[in-house]
């Protein structure tokens, strides 16, 4: 019982820095690389969604968004498990997962509400099977167990998929969403990327486990570490997470090994907890690029279409740039619109005193 | 029928569960025990385990959980056992729970109730006579519920369970065997509404949950002295019935609040500065609090030294006739409050 919920001790890999697929040394089962075309989609949606990632970290620095966590380095590990799942599926994000919020389809700048300011959550998380970004650690993993299970409840195979990182492993709610959900069996993947650092604070302080994966053990929660800068290797572990919840044996775990190339947000200063040469040796590890020269050496891949989706992306980010740069309107009224279903009067009270003060200055 | 408080909440629950197939009971012990007071007693052998079960000890992931399954359509009610045992799922509570409808600008509602029996003189151990309601009325997103009897109970529940927002129950522990001649299924008005428990002309008490009994008993001893008491019951603590109980205190023109909190930056201190605020010109008297003391709730063998009595109500009904005593020292007049 305890070896099937061994992860492998080496996380998995199929595709090396270079493009080169390679041996899976250490791995306790087999992986199937993912055919040339789900890696072109994943290709595509990366170069999207580091894109628009470079482009809201300019904006931060033009005052548009207030803050802006970045995730560039990350693409495999957002865009894969994202396109993985199905539009049935749910999806938990944290603040960090603005990429995979665009790779679901969501409109970018309803992405950038919560970061702009204009709202806390500007998608519909129902029709978009997306829950609002998470801003508390490792508190909506507790929600994905819930909404798994639910959908359980419903009949469905439809999983829940909720991304932490290395950080939230330390909260309680992390322990507690893995054990109800391995009570319940509930079909939820707990996605980790472990990028190394919660802001400053390294690994070896956040944990004394040999990886984070092996803390699924003691739940009862089968887990897997894969190579979270190989988008072929994230699909594949992905796909091996969903096809054992979707047949009724409960969540799964992944820690995926990656690395924030930019800081927490900008607020942050990296260079005062990490080395230059720390970054340059994660650069070379650029999950892009490595499944370019994958498909390149296939000849799945060709300059026209990497000129092609070069232009697409510039596309977006000019359009995501040009929206952004209208001012958004709020309406002050809406502050007493939703904090109940039907306003108190108490909240009355206080619409009409400000109603009054909106009064005043026109 | 005589009815307990008690079993006015487990009928509700059962009555909620036959009603609507998406409603569901879950926590810690209240599956095959029926819950440690037995609120939830014979849930599970009525309606089976996947309506009403027991989920890991775990307080964060109980209500967390419940925030998911609403995400799916389903209708929680959880238990969380005591009072002070809630603290873990604070977090959830107020980062997540009282915040979805307008995180979200209303595309999300949560139609959770987290049942938290509260407060004390039950003789309980550390950490079971909390009185936490301050907590969460303090909380924009939260309504706070606190029945004082069994009808209202029943009612209130039920009410908690239909609403679209999440409720905090508050249930008086120290009442769930206190019995009332009723009928059930009843109704009593929605939340929002005070009672008017007793009728009264010199002083209003404005009180809720386990200090209800207690203030009537002060309003009958009262009138052995010639005083006039009216005794408010607010049921809810948010939504607040401003209107009752301004109308109560205008004609009064004198008011005490009494609650188990503590009283400093509680309850009782935002009923004294409301009716402050909108009854200043009717007032004899400032508005009085009697209310538990600033420490930690006590052992058991100090409860009856910590919880105001009758005794302190009448004191303080006392100290209102102000324009007798004009000369009454600020030591005097806040020693209690």
């Amino acid at each position: 019982m305890t070896a099937g919920l061994l992860p492998s001790p080496n996380p998995v890999q199929l595709i090396d820095p270079t493009g080169a697929e390679v041996e899976q040394a250490g791995t306790r089962r087999d992986y199937p690389v993912p055919s040339a075309a789900r890696l072109r989609e994943v290709w595509h949606a990366m170069v999207i969604g580091r894109r628009f990632d470079i482009q809201a970290t300019a904006l931060t620095k033009q005052g548009r968004l207030a803050v802006y966590p970045s995730s560039r380095g990350q693409e495999a590990c957002q865009v894969g498990a994202t396109l993985s799942i199905t539009g049935d599926d749910w999806l938990f994000p944290t603040y960090r997962e603005s990429m995979a919020l665009v790779t679901r389809g969501i409109d970018p700048v309803e992405v950038l509400s919560l970061l702009r300011g204009d709202s806390h959550c500007g998608y519909d998380p129902i029709a978009t099977r997306t829950a609002a970004q998470c801003t508390p650690l490792s508190t909506q993993l507790i929600h994905a167990a819930g909404a798994g299970y639910g959908e359980k409840r419903r009949g469905t195979d439809h999983v829940a998929l909720a991304f932490i990182g290395d950080g939230a492993t330390s909260e309680g709610d992390f322990h507690e969403a893995l054990n109800f959900a391995a009570v319940f069996e509930a079909p939820t993947i707990f996605f980790v990327q472990n990028n190394k650092y919660a802001i400053s604070v390294p690994l070896s302080k956040q944990t004394k486990a040999p990886s984070l994966a092996y803390k699924g053990i003691g739940y009862g929660v089968p887990a897997e570490q894969v190579d979270g800068n190989d988008p072929a290797a994230v699909l594949a572990v992905m796909d091996a997470a969903l096809e054992h919840c979707r047949s009724g044996k409960g969540p799964f775990l992944i820690e995926a090994h990656t690395y924030r190339l930019d800081a927490h947000t900008n607020a942050d200063d990296a260079t005062r907890y990490r080395s230059d040469d720390e970054v340059t040796a994660w650069l070379e590890r650029d999950p892009i690029a490595r499944v370019e020269a994958w498909l390149r050496a296939r000849g799945e891949l060709g300059d026209d279409i990497v000129a092609a989706t070069n232009a697409e992306a510039e596309a977006m980010a000019a359009q995501l740039r040009d929206r952004m740069n209208a001012d958004p309107s709020v309406d002050p009224m809406s502050l007493f619109d939703n904090v109940f279903a039907q306003r108190t009067p108490q909240l009355e009270e206080a619409r009409a005193m400000v109603a009054e003060e909106i009064q005043a200055e026109v | 029928m005589t009815v307990t408080m008690g079993g006015a909440l487990n009928a509700a629950l059962r009555d909620a569960l036959a009603a609507d197939d998406d409603v569901l009971v879950f926590g810690e012990d209240v599956g095959t025990l029926g819950g440690v007071f037995r609120i939830t007693d014979g849930l599970t052998q009525q309606f089976g385990e996947t309506r009403c079960f027991d989920t890991p000890l775990a307080e964060s992931g109980i209500v967390g959980f419940a925030i998911g399954m609403c995400l799916t359509g389903f209708r929680p009610v959880v238990e969380m056992q005591f009072d002070a045992f809630a603290y873990p799922a604070f977090e959830q509570i107020t980062s997540h729970v009282a915040k979805m409808r307008n995180r979200t600008s209303g595309r999300v509602g949560l139609p959770l109730v987290i049942r938290v029996p509260y407060a004390g003189g039950i003789g309980g151990v550390e950490h079971h006579c909390d009185s936490s309601e301050g907590y969460y009325a303090h909380t924009p997103g939260l309504k706070v519920v606190t029945p004082s009897d069994a009808a209202d109970a029943y009612s209130l529940l039920r009410e908690a369970i239909e609403d679209p927002d999440p409720v905090i129950f508050m249930e008086p522990k120290a009442l769930y065997w206190s019995k009332q001649d009723i009928e059930l299924p009843c109704k009593r008005p929605a939340f929002g509404k005070a009672k008017v428990r007793r009728d009264g002309d010199d002083v209003t008490l404005v009180t809720y949950g386990p200090s209800v009994p207690t203030a009537l008993k002060a309003a009958e001893a009262a009138a052995e002295e010639g005083w006039s008491v009216e005794v408010v019951d607010l049921r809810t603590i948010v939504p607040f019935d401003d209107e009752t109980v301004v109308e109560s205190v205008r004609r009064t023109g004198r008011c005490v609040v009494v609650s188990e909190a503590q009283g400093f930056a509680g309850v009782a201190g935002e009923i004294s500065a409301r009716v402050t605020e909108r009854c200043f010109h009717s007032l004899a008297a400032p508005v009085a609090r009697v209310s538990g003391l600033p420490t930690p709730y006590p052992a058991p063998m100090l409860e009856k030294t910590y919880l105001p009595g009758v005794e302190r109500i009448l004191d303080a009904i006392a100290r209102l006739q102000w324009d007798d005593q004009p000369d009454l020292t600020y030591a005097e007049v806040g020693a209690r409050g």
